[in-house]
């Protein structure tokens, strides 16, 4: 009973929290839009306006990101790529920094508690990095509105993958295949739920390698992340536990990124003002988001981030096709 | 399952020296790499130093496609930037960089534990990794418009 009233009590604050930060994020979406429109009627718009909201809304992204469960990356691109002025190139550029970022900050502490394997992530990262260079190249030779264009289709499918994916606790691997066994793609960790030790392996390697060779494509040429498409692929296809998943995803997409960044860096398409103030928002919003996991309803802020994503996909492919510029 | 929420759960056990070692390493690039890019962003906010692009031409640049923005600012696509690090907008592009080839010094750090071990394929894919980074990192790929 008692237990019962402290949740109550504490979802209320939650759900008032949602409440605001839906609200919060409704007008810093809408303050570029006005401002472009103020723009267009020929009054100046202080420079430092976007970097502004550019923080602000990264750094409610990084609140809402980590209870929902996905990479802020994700959410970056189509957003900011459909809200705000910037060009798709400097968008795609900040968006790899951002997802760069945040793994490169999580990946010593999950490597040193045995949640990544640096053994399962190596070979996979390997492809994963070779073919992002191909996907960077190739998004900043295409026109930005075919990318744009490509960019809502694959958010939609992350919508359709966010509600019809299955996830698999601790996936069962009867024997691991014979790539995986000469690696030692295998491990142990303890569970903190749990608290008890497991063991993994996995297995279908060789599929494994191919797709992870296909998600680096799109992480270069997108700069959205690519721990939506990570995470399944080692749990559902791989057989490897959900924590080592999403941990192992990480670490990843840290070497996936940084292939990918150079390439970005180099043709122009980082742009401080852009990267920098993204990077710190996300970052500071997401040990926000960290510490309000046990406040905020996992599930509520999930649909709520699917909604989100869902707008900005429809938005990315109606500003592509030029339907809604 | 993001990240940050997964690092929130970690618990420390026994794992494997290179795993360990990449760990160490990747901290303290890591770490290096993001005071680095925080000190600059806020020397470039401060306005302490010359920026090579005012800040009020800001918008009218990024707007623009990543090569039309380096043909406006009078830079060559690769390494081009780093000879101007010197102006304070060019130079966050150092903690960009840092971050960005983090992963190299971990990645070579570990190349030599598994070859001890006799894990010549990890070894390999490690050299690998460092190659592709070196590769992406190097410039010389460029694609037209």
């Amino acid at each position: 009973m008692i237990a019962s009233t402290g949740s109550s009590r504490l979802r209320e604050p939650g759900l008032l929290l949602v409440l605001v930060l839906v609200l919060v994020s409704g007008l810093v979406l809408a303050l570029p839009a006005q401002a472009m429109v103020t723009a267009g009627a020929g009054a100046a718009v202080a420079w430092w306006l976007w970097p502004l909201a550019l923080f602000v809304a990264c750094f409610l992204i990084g609140i809402v990101a980590v209870p929902a469960g996905i990479g802020g990356g994700t959410l970056f691109v189509p957003l900011i790529g459909g809200f705000f002025p910037f060009h798709l190139d400097f968008v795609r550029g900040a968006g790899l920094l951002v997802a760069l970022a945040s793994a490169l900050a999580a990946a010593p502490v999950l490597l040193r508690s045995g949640l990544a394997s640096l053994r399962l992530a190596l070979p996979l990262a390997l492809l994963a990095s070779a073919s992002s260079i191909g996907g960077a190249l190739l998004g900043l030779a295409l026109p930005a509105a075919a990318v744009q264009t490509a960019l809502g289709v694959i958010v939609l499918g992350i919508v359709a993958l966010m509600l019809s994916s299955r996830k698999s606790e601790f996936p069962q691997v009867q024997r691991a295949d014979r790539l995986s066994a000469a690696l030692h793609m295998n491990g142990v960790f303890v569970d903190g739920a749990s608290g008890r030790q497991v063991d993994w392996q996995v297995h279908r390697t060789p599929l494994g390698l191919l797709l992870f060779l296909l998600i680096g494509v799109m992480a270069g040429m997108f700069g959205i992340g690519a721990g939506w498409a990570n995470v399944p692929a080692l749990n559902l296809l791989m057989g490897a536990p959900l924590k080592i998943s999403a941990g192992t995803s990480g670490l990843v997409l840290s070497l996936v990124d940084s292939s990918a960044a150079w390439v970005y860096l180099n043709r122009g398409a980082v742009l401080p003002m852009i990267a920098v103030p993204s990077v710190i928002g996300m970052m500071l919003g997401a040990r926000i988001g960290a510490r309000l996991l046990g406040v905020l309803k996992g599930s509520v802020i999930r649909r709520m981030v699917i909604a989100l994503l869902l707008f900005a996909g429809v938005r990315a492919l109606l500003k592509g096709t030029g339907l809604w510029v | 399952m993001g990240l940050t929420e997964l690092s929130v759960q970690a618990s420390a056990t026994q794992q494997p020296a290179a795993q360990l070692r990449y760990s160490r390493w990747l901290d303290v690039g890591t770490r290096v790499g993001f005071i680095t890019l925080v000190a600059s962003f806020a020397a470039y906010m401060s306005g302490w130093l010359d920026p090579h692009v005012p800040l009020e031409q800001l918008p009218e640049l990024w707007n623009q496609p990543a090569y039309r923005y380096l043909e406006r600012i009078g830079i060559d696509a690769g390494w081009g930037w780093a000879a101007l690090v010197h102006r304070i907008d060019l130079g966050n592009l150092v903690g960009i960089a840092l971050l960005a080839g983090c992963s190299l010094p971990p990645l070579l750090a570990v190349i030599p534990l598994y070859l001890r071990q006799r894990e010549r394929v990890l070894a390999a894919i490690c050299a690998l990794q460092v190659a592709v980074v070196l590769l992406a990192a190097s410039g010389v790929l460029t694609a037209g418009h």
